[in-house]
Formats: structure tokens, C-alpha cells, sequence
């Protein structure tokens, strides 16, 4: 029963990833040799994307998570309006990157509405750069990884049992402890799980960061060097090594947060019945 | 200590005060309004009109009410509700921590909560490893340790099997016994109800239908509803035929689709069962028996109340048969009794039922009265 699944894993996963990992450590010709990533790590325009891009990542993935703990927090139990928040809070999952971006560059741009707006209001004296630069990376970035984290934080705090908030009610706490002590402690696995997914989804940014930040300097992406190690200079296994350098990065991050979950949640994850 | 609320869609016109250390029960089938009735007690639901008071505190005057979390009350809950990702001992203290108590003070009562429920030793453990009604008494002792001026329990042996459910309703009244704190019990269980209880209020669609001890409750019921929900399993609809007085009581006589049924109805002069029973017999409209299945005597014959049955379904239960039956001269109305002579299915016998044993109805009584 399970073989197809297998077959699936080793064709579509296993099979490139082991493949590139093969590249990585040899020439062009086949020779072992460690001169990918020797070269990687001693090329400094090179070297500095993996700080590039982590200083895009971590706060987009910061603010997604953060923002997403609220909102599923006031959304946990069925409200009024409830399908049409969903529905715009999930929309720039639906319509994809490009389409997002060339959105906001139009939008955001100088002399886009929005900063005709906050011209005609007097917030700003000339138009605010939104785009083409870290900022505007961002917020695309951010647009697209909000829903996942919303939804997946929404399946976890509507799915412990009410009877908890009602308890702690009953024991003293208010609104706030409640939320702290007995909610925010039960969420964890979930902030940790959004907040890997969504750490390797900003990661990995790159038709953002081409379209809508400067993609040959401060926007100068990881994802965006082996794109050009292996279709400008058409050296493959240059460009593994670099992604198999993205992918390192990303299994740290994320060791690093279930190590942190597992510190600060221990009981078991389930009730049991009696 | 006085507790007045009403008119609520889910609860009606509830009204009820009771004193200190006493252990009050609603019971009632589910949906009847237990459950919405304790929680406006709590304050988890806001009261649409009426008033509350504790201590003469008015605690809700359905505009200004103190939140949940002020009000000094304990509540346990049918699932538990324990919080997963703590051990026992901090299931116990959450709420000593609320109040800022000390490192050791805390300590102490969190073991005396835990000793006082007989789970001492099980501190460290987590929710998850243990029995439903080692969970419960956690639960219990979580309440208690807060020395709450009120206690609620929500079906709180409902998710138990049966046998433990009898073993913790033992722990729970001795308890009480104990710590007298006046407690409000929500149960769909009669034999719960009656176990436990100072006072049982018994609610149907959220009206309540009588207030009384548990004796009362039990053989004097106020209506048809109480006395089917406390075991008075044969309810015939019938017509009047005779009402008379004798005594302080009356003396009625029944015409049901399986015989004629004669009753002696200990209804006193201020009685609402009596006046209903009266304006029935001179309208004429339909009354309904209550009788116990363990007062029909199989096999029995007497002067009055001979009833003919064929026999249904024969469960043997030891010393007795539970037997149920239909009439000889109805096959369509049921009759449900013990019998303690050997019957077998298809037997056809008489069976009689003492007059005094026999409970009557206006069946349109759904108001209730309080004892």
C-alpha cells in the first residue's frame, strides 16, 4: 500500500536531492573535489547572500508569525464576517507571486496610489520608496507567507478544547493570563511548525527579490546566485553547492526552533481519554 | 446566601435561593437547561434579565456583572478540562499562582489539595498518563485548593464507567461532608441526584418543574415529567371518571385504553396537583398515571385495579423479572413491572397494583410547584 508513496518520494525527492548532492562535490567531470564550496564560501559577493537573504527572512518570518498569533487568536471562534476575512487573508496565496508583485509595483511605486495618497494626506513630503529595494522584498513576501501561517496557527488554537479557556476563566485568570498561561503554551508546536515553513519559504525567496528589490545588490538573494552560477555561467555544480549551502541553512533554522519547542513544551501533545 | 435569575430563553424564570454548605442538584435531560443554568451562575454566559447575588453581593443584575474570574467560584467540568501541557501539581497551583501566593505556600496546599483527593504521589505526572477519574479528582482538587465560596460540577462523572462513576460520587459526598462548601451539581443521572443531594431541582425546557429533597423528589413527584424522570415508568392517559375526597386526600378513578385504575392521592387542600386534578375531572380532559414498575404486583389478584397482561420481553435480574408487557384488552399500551413469580413470554396474567401506590396527573401540568 505504501509504495506508491515511496516510489513518489524516491523519484520526485530523493533521486535530485541525492543527485545534487553528487554535483556538489564534483567537477564538471565527474571528479570528487570540495572546490563547489571552497569557491563559495571564498567569493565574497557570493558569501554575503547568505546574510542577504537571512536579513530578509527571519523578520518577514517574524512578523508572519507574530501577526498570525492574533489574528487566529480573535478569529478562534466562529464569528460574523469570518468567510470574507478568511477570504482576503488567503487571496495572495491564490494569485500567485508575479502577479503580487507586478500588484505592488504598480500600486506601490512612486507614483503608484498609495503615494499619491500619502502625498495628498501630507504623511510623506515626496513619494516613499516601497519598491525596488529590501522593504518592498518584504512585503510580497510577507503577503504570501501570512496565510500559511494563519491557517495552520487557526487549525491549532481552534482545535483545543474550550473547556480550557473556561477552566482558567474559573480560576482566577482573565483574558490575558488565560492567553499566556494555558492558549499561547498550546500553540507552540504550532508557532514552531508555521514559523519553519514559513523561515523556508522566505529562504528560498527569489522571483520577489528579482521583481521587486535591486537584484544586484541589496536584494542579491541566495536563490538568486545559483540561478546565475547555472543558467548565466552554466556551471551546475557550482550552483548545488551553493543550494545545498541554502538547504543547510534552512535544517539549522529549523533544528534550532524544534529545539526550542521542545524546551518550553513538554507535556504530552494529547489528552487522553480515560 | 441568595441567587435569583430570569427569564432567559434557555432558562425560564429561574428562581431559587439556598444556603450555606448546601448541595443543590439540576437535574434534568440534556438540553433542558442545566448546563446554560450553571453557567450563568458562573459567568461564562451573560443573563439577558434578572439578578444574582452571593453573600448579598449582586454578583449580576444582567447590566453589571463581575467576571468569571472574580467571582470566587470553583467549577468542574464533564471532559476534565485539565490543561494538557502541565504536570498534576500544576494543574493545582495555576490558580494559586494567580494570586501570587509563596513558593511554599503553594506547596503545602497543592499537597494537602492532592491528599485530600487520594492522588498523593501522582504530583509529576501529566494529565495524559492518567485514568478519567484520576483526571477528575485532579480537577476536583484543582477547584478546592482554591477554597471556592461556590462549587459547580457539569456532569462531572459523565465520561466515567460505570463502576468508577459509583466509586467517585462516594469520594465526592464525603467531601462535602467535609469541606461543606455549597456546591451546585448538573446531572442527567436521577440516581446521582438522589445520592448526592441536599436538594434536587428538576428542569425541563428550562423551567423548572419542582425543588425538593430528595425524598420528596422521589416518592412526590410534582408532575408526570418528575415522576417519569424518577422512575415512574407506567404513565397511562386516561379520562377521570371519578374524583372524590376522603380525608385530607382524594380518591380517583382512572379509565386508561388498559383497564380501570383506582388511586389514593395523599393531595392536600393547597395542593396545584389537587386544583389541576379538579378543574380535569369538571372539563373532563385528560389526566395520566405515574406508577412504579416495582409496585405491580405480578400474579397478585385484589379487589380493585386487576389488570390483564400478556407478557413481551422477560429480563431475568436475579431475585426479580423485569418484565414488560402489554394489556389483554390493549396490545398497543405497555405496562412495565418486576415480577418475582416465574413468567415466560406470551403468558397471559393479572397483575395488581395497590391504589396508594398510584400517582394521577392533569396532564397538562407543566408548570411546577416548590416544596
Amino acid at each position: 500500500m505504501l509504495s506508491p508513496a515511496i516510489a513518489f518520494i524516491v523519484i520526485l525527492f530523493l533521486y535530485p536531492f541525492l543527485y545534487g548532492l553528487f554535483l556538489s562535490f564534483t567537477t564538471a567531470d565527474g571528479v570528487p573535489t570540495l572546490a563547489n564550496y571552497r569557491r563559495f564560501f571564498m567569493d565574497a559577493r557570493d558569501v554575503r547572500t547568505i546574510w542577504v537573504t537571512m536579513k530578509l527572512a527571519l523578520p518577514i518570518t517574524l512578523i508572519c508569525v507574530c501577526l498570525a498569533v492574533p489574528f487566529s487568536y480573535f478569529m478562534r471562534r466562529s464569528m460574523k464576517g469570518e468567510r470574507i476575512i478568511t477570504f482576503f487573508l488567503i487571496l495572495p496565496i491564490t494569485l500567485g507571486t508575479v502577479l503580487v508583485s507586478q500588484g505592488m509595483l504598480s500600486f506601490m511605486g512612486p507614483n503608484g496610489w498609495l503615494n499619491q495618497f500619502l502625498l495628498a494626506l501630507h504623511i510623506v513630503k515626496e513619494p516613499f520608496r516601497f519598491t525596488h529595494n529590501e522593504l518592498g522584498v518584504m512585503i510580497s513576501v510577507a503577503l504570501q507567507g501570512f496565510p500559511y501561517a494563519f491557517l495552520m496557527l487557526l487549525g491549532y488554537i481552534s482545535g483545543i478544547n474550550p473547556d480550557l479557556e473556561k477552566a482558567s476563566q474559573m480560576l482566577g485568570a482573565n483574558k490575558w493570563q488565560t492567553f499566556w498561561k494555558v492558549l499561547f503554551p498550546l500553540m507552540v508546536p504550532g508557532i514552531a511548525i508555521a514559523f519553519c515553513l514559513n523561515f523556508v519559504m522566505a529562504y528560498s525567496v527569489y522571483p520577489s527579490a528579482v521583481l521587486l528589490g535591486q537584484p544586484s545588490g541589496p536584494t542579491r538573494v541566495i536563490a538568486l546566485a545559483a540561478y546565475q552560477w547555472a543558467f548565466e555561467k552554466f556551471n551546475f555544480n557550482a550552483a548545488t553547492a551553493i543550494s545545498m549551502t541554502m538547504a543547510a541553512i534552512e535544517l539549522i533554522v529549523i533544528a534550532i526552533v524544534l529545539a526550542w519547542r521542545s524546551k518550553l513544551y513538554k507535556g504530552a501533545t494529547m489528552v487522553g481519554k480515560g | 446566601m441568595t441567587k435569583k435569575f430570569g427569564d432567559k430563553i434557555a432558562v425560564n424564570d429561574f428562581s431559587l435561593e439556598f444556603g450555606k454548605g448546601e448541595f443543590v442538584t439540576f437535574l434534568g435531560p440534556s438540553g433542558c437547561g442545566k448546563s446554560t443554568a450553571l453557567n450563568c451562575i458562573t459567568g461564562l454566559i451573560p443573563i439577558t434579565s434578572g439578578e444574582i447575588y452571593i453573600d448579598d453581593e449582586c454578583i449580576d443584575d444582567s447590566r453589571n456583572t463581575v467576571a468569571p474570574e472574580k467571582r470566587g467560584f470553583g467549577m468542574v467540568f464533564q471532559n476534565y478540562a485539565l490543561f494538557p501541557h502541565l504536570s498534576v501539581r500544576e494543574n493545582v497551583a495555576f490558580g494559586l499562582k494567580i494570586l501570587k501566593l509563596g513558593k511554599s505556600e503553594i506547596e503545602r496546599k497543592v499537597n494537602d489539595a492532592l491528599k485530600l483527593v487520594h492522588l498523593d504521589g501522582y504530583a509529576s505526572k501529566f494529565p495524559a498518563q492518567m485514568s478519567g477519574g484520576e483526571q477528575q479528582r485532579v480537577a476536583i482538587a484543582r477547584c478546592i485548593v482554591l477554597e471556592p465560596r461556590l462549587l459547580l460540577l457539569d456532569e462531572p462523572l459523565s465520561n466515567l464507567d460505570a463502576k468508577l462513576r459509583i466509586e467517585l460520587r462516594y469520594e465526592l459526598k464525603a467531601l462535602h461532608e467535609r469541606l461543606k462548601v455549597a456546591t451546585i451539581y448538573v446531572t442527567h443521572d436521577q440516581s446521582e441526584a438522589l445520592a448526592l443531594s441536599d436538594r434536587i431541582v428538576v428542569l425541563k425546557f428550562g423551567v423548572i418543574q419542582q425543588i425538593g429533597s430528595p425524598q420528596k423528589i422521589y416518592s412526590d413527584p410534582a408532575n408526570s415529567f418528575v415522576a417519569d424522570f424518577v422512575g415512574y415508568k407506567n404513565a397511562w392517559e386516561g379520562k377521570l371518571e371519578k374524583l372524590v375526597e376522603a380525608g385530607s386526600g382524594l380518591i380517583a378513578r382512572v379509565k386508561t385504553p388498559g383497564g380501570i385504575i383506582d388511586a389514593k392521592l395523599a393531595y392536600g387542600a393547597n395542593d396545584p396537583r389537587r386544583k389541576a386534578l379538579v378543574s380535569a375531572f369538571e372539563t373532563g380532559s385528560p389526566v395520566s398515571t405515574a406508577v412504579r414498575p416495582e409496585d405491580i404486583m405480578a400474579g397478585v389478584k385484589g379487589d380493585v385495579n386487576n389488570l390483564q397482561c400478556v407478557a413481551g420481553l422477560v429480563e431475568y435480574q436475579g431475585k426479580v423479572s423485569q418484565v414488560a408487557a402489554t394489556f389483554a384488552v390493549d396490545e398497543k399500551e405497555r405496562i412495565d413491572m418486576r415480577s418475582s413469580i416465574p413468567v415466560s413470554v406470551g403468558d397471559t396474567f393479572n397483575a395488581w397494583v395497590d391504589p396508594e401506590k398510584v400517582m394521577v396527573f392533569a396532564s397538562a401540568t407543566s408548570g411546577g410547584i416548590k416544596t
